[in-house]
């Protein structure tokens, strides 16, 4: 048998998920970010820590990202623009579950690539039109996958990793969202 | 054996006018009796499940105590006590055979939906004339979902299905009822400790499936070709809107890939074997609308009632014995309970995949009664 290594730690996922059937507390992550206004509608946004397994963890470095809109919006486009890093989120949590759902079936990858396209009515957001929602009207992913596997294993592949997507589920699904002033 | 109400309850009091069995009566069998008339393909009326049941209680002479209702078993001295409506009962051993589908559960946002909605449960609806005039929202497309949503489109009403992960199964594959692959094929004897997810292979929803007379398939297709709006997930409700989960066209791909995986099965388990019937086929894909709606603002007349066809659970209320999880589940090894001399049956996937069904309860019960008689004459 060939042993197929598509570098995810299955069974520590496995262990993890055995671990935390019981102990629902240690499964409360929170995830954080800072972000500092910068000038225009230029921001840096910082993530480090986190808490999880019921203890302030920290990722092994800062990271920082600017965000910003193109030059088309009159902006001066430091950084990409605020909902383009929902598609940085969507397309890196479902290439991440592909690799994590390919390992546990046994199915080796050689290259995952996606584009991920989101289609926009700016005019939800200028104001111009009270029926145009303001984020995305829709969004595309398009996977090329080559791997060890049939079509239909693939589609699967594809399939699970929406169902098990962190994304694409805060996406699809409404979150209640609070903003406060501190 | 006691019973709160009569033989057949459940079929009785517990299910709407027009609902069929969605197993075909040759599988609808007891220990010891079968069908045995004209139609071993047709699915039986709840009369006729009835008349069955009633058949059975009086050739085995169970001896049923009606009328009966268990307020609570506990614990006592080398066994049990149940209080009864009755008086009170001493045991050494219990078979819970209290149903699977005792209370219709609705996700906890029900509450959200405005008080000017009708909002039903399976328990309560009957038939399409109950219902006030106008459209309706079935929530859940699951067996009893896909068959209320059909049948209140074909009354006239304006439907909208709200669409989770479901299982879609065509009525007939290659000549032959679905269920009677299942059967044959072997696959509704797998047991429990063969299936690789147990704790999710027990929470799978009812399939897509309706007994007819015309062996119709009711897939979401068909519910489609028949004018019903599919929906996505309904995700929340609130100021009085019902938000739908926008992944509608991921779980009618996992249904898709789950179909065809299965029908693959079938074909290899075919393949080589001298069996009557006919060739191979593959469905069309169940067909995603240009956009699905996502919002539906429930204060609008658009939609007068509520339907929540979101599945049903047991009720241990009366049950004070600690066996049950956090999740109101019973807690138990195929049907022995983790608590000396007592037992469970009649609960999905108990033992083996067909547990859930009239006909699966033979082996099981056999099992399980087998551990109880072993526990029986172990001395004290
Ligand atoms: C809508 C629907 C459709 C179904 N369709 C099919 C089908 O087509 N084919 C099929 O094979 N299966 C079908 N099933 C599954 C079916 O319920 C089982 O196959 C089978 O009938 C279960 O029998 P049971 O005796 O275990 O449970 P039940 O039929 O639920 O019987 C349990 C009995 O226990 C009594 N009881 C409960 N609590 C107490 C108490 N505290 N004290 C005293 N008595 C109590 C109840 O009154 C009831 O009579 C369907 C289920 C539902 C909900």
């Amino acid at each position: 048998m060939t042993i197929v290594d598509n570098g995810v730690n299955v069974k520590a996922l496995l262990d993890a998920r055995e671990v935390l059937k019981d102990a629902a507390e240690a499964a409360q992550f929170t995830w954080r970010a800072t972000s500092k206004w910068q000038k225009g509608v230029h921001s840096t946004t910082t993530i480090q820590n986190f808490f999880g397994l019921g203890q302030e963890q920290s990722h092994k470095a800062e990271a920082v990202f600017d965000a910003d809109h193109p030059e088309v919006f009159a902006a001066e486009d430091n950084g990409i623009t605020p909902i383009e890093y929902l598609l940085v989120g969507l397309a890196s949590c479902l290439t991440a579950g592909v690799a994590s759902v390919a390992q546990n079936r046994g199915i080796q990858l050689r290259s995952v690539e996606s584009t991920v396209e989101g289609n926009h009515d700016i005019r939800g957001i200028l104001g111009v039109d009270g029926d145009v929602r303001n984020g995305f009207n829709n969004i595309k992913v398009t996977f090329t996958i080559d791997a060890d596997a049939s079509q239909q294993e693939i589609e699967a592949l594809v399939a699970q990793s929406q169902k098990r997507s962190a994304v694409f589920d805060a996406l699809t699904n409404p979150t209640d969202v609070t903003v406060e002033v501190a | 054996m006691l019973e709160r109400g009569e033989v057949a309850n459940s079929w009785r009091r517990e299910r709407w006018d027009s609902l069929r069995l969605l197993t075909p009566n040759w599988q609808t069998r007891l220990p010891g009796q079968r069908y045995d008339g004209p139609d071993p393909d047709g699915y039986q009326t709840m009369g006729e499940v009835t008349a069955f049941l009633d058949a059975y209680a009086t050739a085995s002479g169970a001896p049923v105590r009606t009328g009966t209702n268990v307020t609570s078993l506990r614990r006592a001295d080398g066994g049990y006590v149940a209080t009864t409506s009755n008086g009170r009962i001493h045991c050494r051993t219990v078979v819970i055979a209290s149903g699977a589908c005792n209370q219709p559960t609705v996700p906890p946002f029900a509450e959200a939906v405005p008080k000017t909605v009708t909002r039903l449960t399976p328990f309560d609806y009957r038939g399409p004339a109950q219902l006030p005039d106008g459209g309706v929202l079935v929530v859940g497309a699951s067996a009893t979902g896909v068959q209320l949503a059909a049948e209140l489109r074909r009354a006239g009403r304006p439907v909208i299905l709200s669409v989770g992960e479901h299982v879609r199964l065509p009525r007939t594959y290659r000549g032959r009822d679905v269920l009677w692959w299942m059967d044959a094929s072997g696959l509704w004897d797998q047991r429990y400790d063969e299936v690789d997810d147990l704790a999710r292979a027990r929470r799978l929803p009812s399939p897509q499936l309706v007994g007819t007379p015309e062996r119709t398939t009711l897939d979401l297709n068909a519910l489609a070709a028949m004018g019903v709006e599919l929906v996505g997930r309904l995700a929340a409700v609130r100021d009085g809107r019902a938000l739908f989960s926008g992944g509608l066209r991921n779980v009618f791909s996992l249904a898709d890939l789950k179909l065809r995986r299965l029908l693959d099965t079938f074909d290899e388990w075919a393949a080589g074997r001298d069996i009557d019937v006919d060739p191979p086929e593959r469905f069309a894909p169940t067909a995603a609308a240009e956009t699905a709606r996502l919002q539906l603002d429930l204060h609008s007349s658009e939609v007068r009632t509520v339907l929540w066809a979101t599945g049903f659970r047991p009720d241990y209320r009366w049950l004070d014995v600690p066996v049950i999880d956090a999740k109101g589940r019973l807690t138990h090894d195929g049907g022995v309970v983790d608590s000396p001399g007592l037992y469970a049956l009649g609960l999905p996937l108990l033992r083996r995949r067909k547990s859930t069904f009239i006909h699966g309860i033979e082996d099981d019960a056999r099992d399980v009664i087998d551990h109880l008689a072993r526990h029986l004459a172990a001395p004290r």
